[in-house]
């Protein structure tokens, strides 16, 4: 360990992977290190005995539930949007050769108490039960708008312009009442809460266009979700490889790790009573305490089900989101569910996810609403956790953090961080339109 | 796992473990582009490539350890769904025999116990610095259900036999098997498909 990197990274959370992955691409001599023996840090998939240690330390899981190894538990559960970013990355750094994915069997939404299918395009709308026939026939204009809207085609913008109209003008315009406004701007634009209804309309029109986009990639599909097989730690074990075969050395089970400080700047990392030195020290929160902050806190259940949610089809994977106002609060519950079709729990088990952003000073009440939706619960794992973010952007003292993961349903706002990161480090903005990442570097 | 029916080419996912410098990377360029080098510095060739046997109607999808075996930092993705691996040791090398036998239970513990496993003692050309002999591992292959060979990168000297060997004993799928359910192949491109009608 003795030696000079010209990047150290901390953590092997899916952020840190990524960019260890872009630096190796880009020719930096990387060291990886992480405290665990295990990869994917905050965001890694545990194994059911990994999970009892946890969340119940000293106690071993009981027989009923199956072979430790069968379970892939996510600690922060998300689906990928296939039309998404993440998408876009995996393809530009041709990771996805590693990987394995399969559709998400279902996107539902919390209505007046029940589950309803989320109707993303302007032939779901018209059969959905979630509105009214007029009501069906103004989404349905509404959803022709959004999909034809072209922004380099002025003709497709209907005289709206988007980038100064409120998204609540645009909504009005279409006519649409309230229950239909909350579906679309939180189960198809994906907002936490309602504080885009004042902005632009642009960003949101362009996030419904994504949903519709996904939905419409692959023939066949139900959701615009896409997951992959043996859950989502397998995202940042394939960028570690990415990293790997480019030269980036890889040490994990180093529990003492710690950044090296001279003159305030971040110089390397010590372990074991070595150290490691380098130009610069990337790492995710907790790695760096004293130079983060806690942004908002997220609680999240773990739920082990014999059986499907009820009245989602059967579905052996889905989403629900619940939003805000459907359960009168200022922001979302998310709802995931993955098995054995993901690979991610033994044959007639179902692995249940319950989220959201921490309100009150009783955390665990807030999830009440998502967890009765879920039927008879064989075991709960629950725990809250701070959702953390950088003092400061690394350019004085080299210590390059990741924010922590936020309660978003999907990869967005993950890559849309990461990409950010890559930027802060090198200076430059990674071309994704390029699928070469080595010609992309050259640029 | 291999997939695929009679007649039809059959993919399967092989793996290479065994210490640093045994010779894995320089297995699978002799194997795959007939290539070797005596200054191997670099794994980036060897990381992923594909091989197909046509006589065997067998596609090996190759991955090699990408270095990341020098700390023992080999994700569980890297074993997920192996059907086969190459454990490799140096001739002349006897730590490098005593690691693989750790190789060996590594795999036992993560893999799948239907995977097809070889051991492999390559530089067989340092016939002058040998410090393994070839009956003691033969020995423990037998013991553990691997199959041995020596190989030598260098000379070229039963790397195809080793793979060869593996493809004839895989299991082959009773059935052409069914894309899996849902699985989904991502390119950067929009694949063809129905487009939802918008018009109705
Ligand atoms: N003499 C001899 N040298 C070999 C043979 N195979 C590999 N080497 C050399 O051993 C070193 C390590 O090989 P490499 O393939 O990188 O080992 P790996 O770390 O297991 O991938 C390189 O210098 C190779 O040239 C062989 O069969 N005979
Ligand atoms: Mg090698």
């Amino acid at each position: 360990m003795d030696e000079t990197y010209d990047a150290i990274v901390l953590g092997t959370g899916l952020k840190e992977c990524i960019i260890s992955g872009l630096l190796s691409v880009d020719g930096l001599k990387v060291l990886h290190i992480d405290r665990n023996n295990y990869y994917g840090g905050a965001s890694a998939s545990l194994n059911l005995n990994q999970l009892y240690e946890r969340f119940c330390p000293g106690q071993t899981p009981p027989k009923s539930l199956g072979p430790s190894r069968d379970y892939n538990v996510d600690m922060v559960p998300k689906f990928i949007l296939s039309g998404g970013e993440l998408v876009r990355v995996l393809v530009h750094t041709d990771v996805v050769k590693y990987l394995e994915f399969k559709a998400v069997d279902g996107s539902f939404v919390l209505n007046k108490g029940r589950v309803e299918k989320v109707p993303a395009t302007d032939y779901e709308a018209l059969r959905s039960p979630l509105m009214g026939l007029f009501e069906k026939r103004r989404a349905r204009s509404f959803f022709i708008f959004v999909q034809d809207y072209d922004e380099a085609n002025p003709t497709t913008h209907k005289g709206y312009d988007l980038r100064s109209m409120p998204m609540a003008a645009l909504y009005k315009e279409y006519g649409l009442d309230p229950m239909t406004v909350d579906f679309i701007g939180h189960a198809l634009a994906l907002h936490r809460d309602d504080s885009y209804m004042m902005e632009p309309a642009l960003p949101t029109v362009l996030k419904i266009k994504l949903y519709h986009d996904s939905l419409t990639r692959f023939a066949g599909v139900l959701s615009p979700y896409i997951y992959p097989l043996y859950g989502l730690g397998e995202l940042p074990q394939a960028f570690a490889r990415l990293s790997a075969v480019y030269g980036g050395t890889y040490m994990l089970s180093k529990p003492d790790v710690e950044v090296v400080w001279e003159d305030g700047k971040a110089v390397g990392v010590r372990s074991e009573g070595e150290t490691a030195r380098a130009k610069l020290v990337v790492g995710d929160p907790s790695y760096f305490p004293g130079k983060v902050r806690k942004t908002s806190s997220v609680v999240r259940a773990v739920c082990l089900l014999s059986h499907p949610i009820p009245a989602t089809n059967n579905a052996a994977s889905v989403q629900i989101i619940l939003p805000q106002k459907q359960v009168n609060r200022k922001s979302d519950v998310y709802v995931f569910c993955c098995s054995y079709s993901h690979n991610v729990a033994p044959r007639y088990k179902w692995i249940a996810f319950v989220s959201t952003t921490i309100e009150t000073s009783n955390p665990e009440a807030e999830l009440a609403s998502g967890l009765a939706l879920l039927g008879q619960i064989d075991e709960k794992f629950t725990e809250v956790v701070d959702v953390l973010e950088p003092l400061a952007s690394g350019s004085q003292d080299r210590a390059f953090i990741s924010r922590g993961y936020d309660a978003t349903s999907h990869f967005e706002t993950t890559v849309e961080d990461v990409l950010e990161l890559y930027t802060r480090i090198t200076g430059r903005v990674l071309d994704l339109s390029s699928k070469d990442p080595v010609r992309a570097q050259a640029q | 796992m291999a997939e695929g029916g009679p007649g039809s080419i059959q993919q399967a996912k092989l793996v290479l473990l065994g210490d640093m410098g045994a010779g894995k990377s320089s297995l699978v360029l002799r194997f795959v582009k007939g290539q070797f080098f005596d200054y191997q510095e670099s794994t980036i060739g060897a990381a992923f490539l594909t091989k197909t046997l046509p006589e065997q109607g067998i596609k090996f999808e190759i991955w090699d350890t990408a270095g990341q075996e020098r700390y023992h930092s080999l994700a569980p993705m890297y074993y997920r769904g192996a059907a086969a691996a190459v454990v490799v040791y140096d001739i002349s090398n006897a730590d490098s025999f005593a690691k693989a036998k750790s190789w060996v239970k590594e795999l036992q513990r993560q893999g799948n116990p239907a995977m097809i496993m070889a051991l492999a003692g390559n530089k067989a050309d340092l016939t002058e610095l040998r410090a393994v002999q070839a009956d003691e591992a033969k020995a423990y292959a037998e013991e553990n259900g691997l199959f041995f060979w020596e190989t030598s990168a260098k000379t070229n000297s039963n790397v195809a036999e080793v793979f060869t060997d593996i493809a004839a004993r895989l299991p082959r799928a009773a059935a052409p098997a069914a894309a899996p359910l849902g699985g989904i192949t991502l390119t950067d491109t929009v694949p063809e498909r129905a487009k939802r009608s918008t018009c109705c």
